[in-house]
């Protein structure tokens, strides 16, 4: 399978503390990865520099087999419309309403769409996710849940090939935190997109992904599959199972 | 000794650095009112905004100004018969400096610091991190947009600001004198030349760029957590009313160099 993502010995630190620390990673088309691990141990700060809202001090980061370290302004952005990134809060525009939220991307980086073409995407968007009655709403209006499901409406609607989920089920109840982990899954399905998700959740992880990677002191010190780490012998992998 | 002496030096690379980068951050936001594309839609947002919105805390201080400024400088004037000069008088202390400063230091007050806590909100939320990723500049669609309403806007508020104030004073004039209006705004009139009113409307130029741009600055090098939102929205007030001082200090003396 093509390999969409592929990282070699990333280092990045703030100040006197190593965050990442020689991180390699590959991710392939069509599949999904749940990185997990402790807090502050960088799994945000990894999915960041993929799309270049942070930079590395050291090693290489290609996306669909383009060096995103060494990419300008305008070829960075051709990447980051191909990948999706949905927020752990959905990072709605708070001024703009739902249908504003979804047109806005679509406005800046397409050909101009006339009116019913610009319908006719919003509602597909807001459909997958099953919102569409939400439309004129503005985000303050929202639940929680609700605003999740509609960031990932609004990084749909780009139809990405890539899409990297920050933490898409935390401060959500068991119902609502299943509903969002069966729409990740649903999305890989119905679209083939390659996902990393983020997540301290592992019945998230369970359902979404086909491979776990488990995330410590900078570096990943565990993978595979749900299966093959819940019944590793390792204390420190088993205690995430537990 | 050598703690003082490495916290002023701490103190001076961290003031350095700032400049630094409100100078880097000056030339990217210039260099959006060029590149576009034109969000004419949020500059319109924006501009009503900057302009109408603060048009009634404008309309009230500008006229409580000239009507004050007229009461305090009446009873002076008299003691030497020289009353007749108050209109003219008026309106060159309005327009040359008393206009300009207050309605610019009343802009940093309520626009920098919206703009400080609004893009603030807007960083910590990641609601610009998300325009990044989508390919979206934010620079453009956030900050050119609001710097460009201050700088075309806040000149205008000026102006209306000293009309207002000189409708404040000739209400002051009236309260002792039977004068026109015609009449007032006829003396005010004649007692401006060009050499006060273009150094004067060019600094609001001035003014109106750096109130958005430091609001703007100080929102979006926000850092995480609520309590930056607060402190970005402080900071751009105080930055901005210096900015604004500093700003018309060089006014003044390219003005003298002009007389």
């Amino acid at each position: 399978m093509e390999k969409v993502v592929e990282i070699n010995d990333l280092k990045m630190s703030f100040g006197n503390k190593n965050i990442l620390d020689g991180v390699g990673f590959v991710l392939k088309r069509g599949e999904n990865i749940a990185i997990l691990g402790e807090s502050g141990t960088g799994k945000s700060v990894f999915i960041k520099c993929i799309v270049g809202l942070l930079t590395p001090d050291s090693g290489t980061i290609k996306v669909f087999d383009k060096l995103v370290n060494d990419l300008e302004n305008g070829e960075l952005d051709e990447i980051r419309q191909r990948v999706g990134y949905l927020f752990q809060g959905g990072a709605l525009y708070d001024s703009m309403t739902v249908r504003e939220n979804l047109e806005f991307p679509v406005r800046r980086t397409q050909v101009s769409k006339n009116k019913s073409e610009m319908d006719k995407l919003v509602n597909e968007a807001l459909e997958n996710v099953g919102l569409l009655d939400a439309i004129d709403k503005m985000p303050a209006e929202l639940s929680g849940g609700m605003k999740k499901r509609i960031g990932l409406a609004r990084t749909l609607i780009l139809k990405p090939e890539i899409i990297l989920y920050d933490e898409p089920t935390t401060g959500l109840d068991p119902v609502t935190s299943g509903e969002i982990s069966k729409l990740i899954l649903q999305v890989q399905e119905k679209y083939n997109t390659s996902s990393i998700i983020v997540t301290h959740d592992m019945k998230c992880a369970r359902i979404t992904a086909n491979r776990l990677k488990l995330m410590g002191d900078g570096k990943f010190i565990g993978e595979g599959t749900y299966d093959e780490l819940s019944s590793s012998d390792d204390d420190y992998i088993k205690s995430y199972f537990n | 000794m050598i703690k003082i002496k490495n916290q002023i030096q701490e103190s001076l690379t961290r003031f350095l650095t700032e400049i630094g980068n409100i100078v880097l951050f000056t030339r990217d936001t210039v260099r959006q009112f060029f590149v576009g594309p034109v969000e004419g839609k949020e500059m319109i947002k924006q501009g009503y905004y900057v302009g109408v919105k603060t048009l009634p805390l404008i309309t009230i201080t500008g006229f409580i100004m000239g009507l004050v400024l007229t009461i305090q400088t009446r009873p002076v004037l008299l003691e030497f018969g020289a009353q007749s000069v108050l209109p003219g008088m008026i309106s060159v202390s309005l327009v040359r400096e008393i206009g300009p400063m207050v309605t610019a230091l009343l802009c940093a007050g309520k626009i920098s610091s919206g703009f400080g806590a609004e893009l603030g909100a807007m960083k910590v939320t990641e609601q610009l991190d998300a325009m990044e990723v989508s390919g979206t500049k934010p620079l453009n669609f956030v900050v050119a947009t609001r710097v460009l309403a201050t700088t075309l806007l806040i000149p205008v508020l000026v102006v209306f600001a000293d009309v207002i104030g000189l409708l404040g004073s000739y209400f002051a004039i009236r309260m002792h004198e039977d004068i026109s209006m015609l009449l007032f705004f006829s003396k005010a009139g004649d007692a401006i030349t060009f050499t006060d009113l273009i150094p004067a409307t060019v600094k609001t130029f001035f003014f109106g760029f750096f109130i958005g741009l430091i609001g703007s600055y100080k929102g979006y090098t926000t850092n995480r957590g609520t309590e930056s939102v607060g402190l970005s929205a402080n900071s751009a007030v105080v930055t901005a009313s210096l900015v604004i001082f500093i700003i018309d200090l060089i006014a003044v003396q390219v003005t003298e160099l002009i007389h």
